[in-house]
């Protein structure tokens, strides 16, 4: 008897979880069929099924985003940035660490303080500094990377550094390495977890992120969400062109979702709860 | 001794170089010239502290603090509730527990921007059609008032970020001992008197760590607000963070927009050494 109000309940739970789970992904639906419409059929109505599945929205966004250019642009950046903050971040939390030092500790809290810092307060001198030695463009948007991801990197890097046993260096250093021999081939990939959730934490931030590259790049070398703000201001009247646009800017984002899902949720909730 | 100590510099040089030039050179850089006539590349004079006093008499910087102010406390609320009432969902045992977690949090992973292009398109057109078809007028011309506009960046960033204040719940439950709760169910307790005495004060600390997320995510939001009403009708719907980009580089004055940063950074700093400060002490009392 009990058993099966409990069963009923799971299953009212169930039907509950669908309804939402449909809710929230009807956004993407109405996006994806209403860039198969023509700009009549979006005109007399958003809600009904396209009249034929026409690619010609598909075609003419992909030309106008430069999509194959915007794309590698975005995962030379994205990918440059990562490899740049798990590499100096790593080194950084080890060293502050292994050494106990006074000093050490004042550098470890200025790098957390910094956390506090909301872009908008440094941006201005920021891009002033950049321009006056010409360094509005890629090198130096993935360094301005560097410099904002590291705090967070460090802080995680610094936790995940207490849980390695001090006798793996001691020993390291009694067989004769030095100390970036130690580093790289003992230390580095007993990190590897915490690399995984740095490395999946600033890719969704650098990946998705829009002043910034739109304070330093110009529309030649523009990131995806660069792109698709000039692209959209393009097509503002055009909601079939745009939502063509829109859904091909976000299935690169949906590939690697689907191949990641269990890393990505998991590194978020790391990183969010530590 | 020194010697030994050269590694522990060549580590922190790469991280050091990138903290100091991008982060706190600007910073100090900034602070000092929010008190001259900086444009951006040279100041000519001291101005003391008039921008500071311009800025609190300026009515579109201030409607844009309180404008952010209400958002996020509206939106903090609502987050909560979402992100436990989805956490609760989906750490039951049902068949699509996994699926409906990767359901929820997909918007998180695509960026404020083109989510808000594509909500733009919901409020403006989708709504629309709905309110046509069943007669109700108060869901047409979402966008073009303040208040739609306010609703919509809630409703925006509701649907975005619930799934993120879930993960954190998640968390939390899932290291709720399971014989705590089978031995509440031994004892006769309901399901509402489980959630009340037990999985509630358990995962209190994650209502901690989540308030001080959604406040400061609150606070900084950009590119939805860019997208979304890009601040419109008449810059109503503006919040802080763009209010000091348009200041800069529409307005072009630098030191003005400085100035208003400068508060920005002490309004969300002081957000988030309170949420520490009590962050700790709750620690002392367990």
């Amino acid at each position: 008897m009990k058993k099966n109000t409990e069963k009923r309940n799971l299953l009212s739970i169930e039907v509950l979880g669908v309804i939402l789970g449909l809710i929230w992904i009807a956004p993407f639906y109405l996006m994806i069929v209403n860039a198969f419409k023509t700009k009549r059929e979006i005109f007399s109505g958003v809600l009904g099924l396209p009249e034929s599945l026409n690619f010609d929205n598909f075609v003419q966004a992909f030309i106008d985003l430069e999509f194959l250019k915007s794309l590698f642009n975005s995962v030379l950046i994205t990918g440059l940035s990562i490899v740049v903050i798990i590499l100096f971040s790593s080194m950084a939390g080890y060293a502050l660490a292994r050494n106990k030092s006074k000093l050490s500790g004042v550098l470890f809290l200025i790098f957390v303080a910094a956390m506090l810092i909301p872009f908008q307060s440094v941006m201005i001198p920021l891009v002033s500094i950049f321009g006056q030695v010409n360094m509005l463009n890629a090198a130096g948007l993935i360094f301005m990377y560097l410099g904002f991801g590291c705090s967070l990197s460090i802080f995680l890097y610094h936790g995940a550094m207490t849980g390695v046993s001090k006798t793996m260096d001691e020993a390291a250093i009694i067989d004769g390495a030095n100390r970036f021999q130690l580093f790289w081939y003992i230390i580095f990939p007993l990190l590897k977890p915490i690399s995984v959730t740095v490395g999946i934490l600033n890719t969704i931030w650098i990946w998705n992120d829009y002043l910034l590259p739109s304070l330093v790049l110009n529309e030649a070398n523009a990131t995806i969400p660069l792109k698709m703000f000039f692209f959209f201001g393009q097509y503002t009247k055009q909601w079939h062109l745009a939502l063509a646009g829109l859904t091909i800017a976000i299935i690169p984002v949906i590939i690697g979702y689907f191949f990641a899902q269990k890393q990505i949720i998991k590194g978020v909730s790391e990183g969010a709860v530590k | 001794m020194h010697n030994r100590n050269i590694w522990f510099w060549l580590f922190l040089t790469p991280v050091i170089l990138g903290l100091g030039l991008v982060v706190v050179v600007p910073f100090i850089y900034g602070f000092i010239f929010s008190f001259t006539d900086w444009n951006g590349i040279t100041a000519t004079k001291f101005v003391g502290l008039q921008h500071y006093i311009n800025l609190f008499q300026e009515d579109e910087f201030m409607a844009s603090i309180w404008f952010t102010v209400k958002f996020a406390i509206i939106t903090v609320i609502i987050l909560n509730i979402m992100g436990l009432g989805l956490a609760l969902l989906v750490t039951r045992n049902i068949k699509t527990n996994n699926l409906l977690r990767t359901v929820f949090f997909m918007p998180n992973l695509i960026g404020g921007l083109i989510l808000g292009f594509i909500w733009q398109f919901i409020f403006v057109s989708v709504f629309n059609d709905i309110g046509m078809l069943i007669g109700m007028e108060s869901l047409q011309g979402w966008l073009s008032t303040t208040r739609t506009g306010f609703w919509g960046l809630v409703i925006l960033t509701a649907w975005q970020m619930a799934g993120y204040i879930m993960i954190i719940y998640i968390a939390y439950l899932e290291n709720i001992p399971k014989d705590l709760i089978e031995a509440a169910k031994i004892d006769g307790a309901n399901s509402f008197q489980r959630f009340k005495s037990i999985t509630f004060p358990l995962v209190a600390p994650a209502f901690t760590v989540s308030m001080f997320l959604t406040l400061s995510m609150a606070f900084k939001i950009y590119d939805q607000n860019l997208s979304l009403t890009n601040g419109g009708p008449f810059n109503s719907t503006q919040m802080v963070a763009m209010e000091i980009v348009r200041t800069a580089f529409s307005d072009q004055q630098m030191a003005f927009a400085q100035a208003k940063a400068v508060i920005f950074f002490l309004i969300v700093a002081v957000i988030a050494l309170t949420q520490v400060y009590y962050n700790k002490k709750r620690e002392v009392e367990m």
